[in-house]
């Protein structure tokens, strides 16, 4: 019973890191080789499950709706850089922090202003609602697997980008020799938009996916964001191999703390201050492992291929 | 001598001076309210400059302070109120609504998270700090939310405002004047900081932090005592705040109104002690006006922010007070 | 030579991925003495300096200073055992004036800053004693021009008035003559010439008229370690070191 409980928080866990990770990868890449901080990354995060749901509840096909999301989330995002943020990769981080902060604020405005203050509530996709006995005794949501599936293609995939790929190869060299990478003739700019770009787009592919798991509703993007602060913080800065792990460290570490944190406290107090202290230790949980994390490594666990 | 600086600075203090009474005259009494939140918002942003503007620790995590000095104020005043003792102190202290108690120790609750939470913090620095001070915080945030005792997410209400020997807070302008007092008091004490030793080696850290250690100064703990120092004043801020609004709730402690102070500090000017006074002021007031025209005001504030930071990184202060700015407040 | 080191290095290691900075590094330099260390760039003299002051952090080896053992001792404290350094790129306080970057050296020494109260800029148990240093460098003129008014070849100087002005016992200079022209070198060697006996001086240098005017002994690095040490003389004449770094022109 407790390992089936066990096996199934391991698989939550694993989803959540997952999500954390399509996050994660694009905030630290931008970091990693435009050394800029980008507040509104969770901002485009909203973009994607705002469209995803307006899409799919138009259209009835959740795929149609996912792409509407990427394209929206990555054009947004591409349109930003190229209006203010292309100025702001020279600035200190202050000033990256103000603006980029601003544009969150002008986002939930204007996301509220377009959808209106309601939440919005999107089901998830019929092919994908059934539950799949991965573990005997346990029926699990395949929509959740199906997001662990997505996640591991996409780190595949950007592995492959990275590695293999002429763009990669630009983005390996422009996170060290950013001089070199521009004297070699590269358009730097368009360099820069582009993995701005891959970037809006992982984290419009997050919005979507988490679309039908909670409410659509202005604020959410700042939600997932801190979380991915913490997640890249944990794994190193501008490292998408620290972001991946860090993510699924988060992941479980938050999911595990909720589940069995108040279970463990209540064999040490009387249950209602199990509960109430344990859901209060295990949603700062994560923080207390970024803490500890810094405390061994202030960079993080992994280090960023410059830097 | 009647310079450009000491005009500014006089004007300033004036308009604080007789400010109740201006409105009291005018017909418009709730404008000293409306002030006594600017004060105490000036108050937390002059805090922030101390080590955002003195010392480039670009703290995003400020707002837990503030909202940590807000609830001491209102868990001492709930126990009072309830006549229960408070569970994580020793002995059976059933809290108070005295001032002169209520206050320091909000100031020294924030002062010891701040040396927690800055110990770990500046073990980091740039980009790392700035992330890490903000997680803090929202942890701190994500803690007061899910603790049922004193309120999770609903907070809590004040059931009485602080008491003060001679004089009634429940009274507007005496209200006022108070925060006034406090924020002048605590604006005399920053000026006087950064010019002593102490400032000049947080000074030093800003501009050139390695030749600081090469020349034998122990960075790391000036650092420190800087955000703790910083972390008080937001604590005290935060008690003003708690009394202003009869009411304590995590969204004090939100990552926006870090956020938020941070623009205060940008927007007047940093590395000066009117500067965030008056960044404060022109916030405050811009959310006034605005709010009252249209519902979506941040639809216009927020590329007003981007705006500001990308052509206008003086501030209102540089732009008021011209070069004299420079000389370090 | 008379054997009184104030400076000992055995076996210092430190790798920049492929890069050795430093190979198994030693060598020792005695007290009262101008110890040159010349070589090829990309020999290793400023990952040296880091390492003696405490910015870099040895991957092996052992560094002692004064008959202690400095290796992980931390920069501040390094510095306040007498131990200062300059940069070779100039590393000043640029929105303060000339005295106030002395003043601040000579505050990094009295003891501690937690003194919240006094006005720093007025007070002459700092101010008296960075006027002296700035004249010992002849720049007393100078005292009230901020730093981004300076010549480059005065802030060079103000570079070596901060490290002097704590009274040291060694100096670890990294160029001090980078980007100087000829009469500012002649008036920096002027200063640096009286020091001999009095401060122990490690001395990084590309300007070889400087290098044998100004040292008694010259060690040379090639690839992170010493190739030799010897008096200028010496130095001058070995084979070896023309072909690896004289003979590189």
């Amino acid at each position: 019973m407790t390992l089936v409980l066990f096996l199934e928080q391991t698989l939550n866990g694993l989803q959540q890191g997952v999500m954390l990770f399509l996050m994660a990868a694009g905030l630290t890449l931008v970091f990693g080789i435009m050394h800029m901080i980008n507040l509104a990354h969770g901002s485009l995060y909203m973009v994607g499950a705002y469209v995803a749901a307006s899409v799919t509840l138009a259209s009835g096909n959740f795929a149609l709706g996912v792409l509407a999301a990427m394209a929206a989330a990555g054009i947004t995002g591409m349109v930003v850089e190229l209006i203010a943020f292309r100025r702001l990769y020279d600035r200190d981080h202050l000033d990256q922090v103000l603006a980029t902060f601003g544009v969150i604020l002008t986002f939930n405005e204007a996301t509220k202003i377009i959808w209106g203050p309601q939440a919005l509530f999107l089901s998830t996709p019929e092919i994908l609602s059934s539950t799949l006995e991965l573990i005997p005794g346990a029926p699990y949501p395949a929509y959740r697997l199906f997001i662990i599936a997505i996640g591991l293609i996409v780190g595949l995939g950007l592995r492959h980008l990275i590695l293999n790929t002429r763009l990669g190869m630009l983005i390996r060299a422009g996170a060290t020799h950013r001089e070199m990478v521009g004297a070699m003739g590269v358009n730097i700019d368009r360099l820069f938009t582009i993995v701005f770009g891959i970037g809006a787009m992982l984290a419009g592919l997050a919005g979507a996916m988490a679309g039908p798991m909670l409410a659509i509703e202005v604020g959410m993007g700042e939600k997932i964001l801190i979380l991915t602060f913490v997640v890249i913080i944990i794994g190193g800065i501008g490292s998408v191999r620290g972001a991946l792990v860090g993510a699924i460290l988060v992941g479980l570490v938050d999911t595990y703390g909720r589940a069995f944190l108040p279970f463990i406290l209540r064999s040490l107090m009387e249950p209602s201050a199990a509960d109430s202290i344990g859901a209060a230790v295990s949603s700062v949980a994560i923080y207390l492992l970024m803490a500890m994390v810094l405390m061994w490594r202030p960079r993080g666990l992994f280090q960023a291929y410059g830097d | 001598m009647i310079t450009r600086k000491n005009l500014v600075h006089g004007i300033g203090l004036l308009i604080m001076a007789v400010l109740p009474l201006a409105a009291e005259a005018a017909g418009e009494p709730f404008l000293t309210t409306v002030a006594s939140r600017v004060l105490i918002y000036a108050l937390v942003a002059v805090s922030l400059d101390l080590i955002l503007g003195f010392g480039a620790m670009v703290s995003f995590g400020h707002g837990a302070f503030f909202g940590i000095g807000a609830y001491v104020v209102g868990i001492l005043t709930h126990h009072s109120y309830e006549a229960t003792a408070i569970a994580f102190l020793p002995g059976d202290w059933t809290g108070t609504t005295a001032a002169l108690i209520q206050w320091p120790m909000a100031m020294l609750v924030a002062g010891v998270f701040a040396l927690i939470i800055g110990a770990m913090c500046l073990r980091t620095t740039g980009v790392y700090f700035i992330m890490i001070t903000l997680a803090f915080a929202q942890m701190l945030y994500f803690f007061m939310t899910s603790l049922p005792t004193y309120g999770g997410q609903d907070g809590l209400n004040l059931w009485e405002r602080s008491t003060l020997p001679f004089l009634d807070m429940y009274d507007d302008t005496q209200f006022y004047y108070v925060t006034c007092a406090l924020l002048v008091a605590f604006m005399a004490f920053a000026r006087r900081l950064v010019r002593s030793r102490f400032g000049m080696v947080l000074r030093g850290c800003k501009q050139n932090e390695t030749r600081m250690a090469a020349l034998g100064f122990p960075v790391y703990r000036y650092k420190l005592a800087a955000f703790v120092i910083a972390g008080m004043g937001a604590g005290l801020a935060g008690a003003l705040a708690a009394n202003h609004t009869e009411f304590v709730g995590p969204g004090l402690m939100h990552w926006t109104r870090s956020g938020e102070i941070m623009i205060m500090v940008i927007l007047g000017g940093m590395g000066t002690i009117f500067g965030p006074v008056l960044g404060a002021a022109t916030l405050l007031m811009m959310e006034e006006t605005l709010s009252g025209f249209t519902e979506h005001w941040m639809v216009f504030l927020g590329p007003f922010l981007v705006f500001v930071v990308l052509f206008a990184r003086r501030g209102l202060y540089g732009w008021l007070v011209g070069t004299e700015a420079d000389d370090g407040g | 030579m008379a054997a009184d080191p104030i400076l000992e290095i055995s076996g210092l290691t430190k790798h920049f991925g492929a890069v050795r900075a430093a190979d198994d590094l030693t060598f020792s330099v005695e007290r009262g003495q101008i110890h040159a260390l010349i070589g090829p760039n990309g020999a290793g003299k400023s990952t040296a300096i880091g390492q003696l002051s405490g910015e870099i952090r040895p991957d092996g080896g052992r560094i002692s200073f004064d008959g202690r053992d400095i290796t992980h001792m931390p920069t501040y404290r390094r510095a306040r055992k007498g131990l200062q350094r300059s940069y070779q790129i100039t590393s000043l306080f640029p929105d303060f004036t000339a005295e106030d970057n002395v003043a601040m050296a000579i505050q990094a020494q009295q003891g501690h800053s937690f003194r919240f109260w006094t006005r720093a800029r007025t007070d002459e148990t700092l101010r008296e004693p960075a006027r002296a240093v700035l004249k010992r460098v002849g720049m007393e003129d100078k005292a009230d021009l901020k730093v981004t008014e300076l010549a480059h070849g005065e802030q060079r100087q103000l570079e070596l008035a901060m490290t002097l002005a704590n009274a040291p016992s060694m100096l670890l200079l990294d160029e001090p003559m980078a980007g100087m022209g000829r009469r500012e070198t002649q008036g920096m060697m002027e200063i640096l010439r009286p020091l001999k006996g009095e401060v122990t001086v490690l001395l990084v240098e590309h300007d070889m008229d400087v290098v044998f005017a100004l040292a008694d002994v010259i060690s040379v690095l090639v690839k992170g370690s010493v190739l030799m040490t010897g008096t200028p003389d010496a130095v001058r004449d070995d084979a070896e070191v023309r072909r690896a770094y004289l003979g590189d022109d």
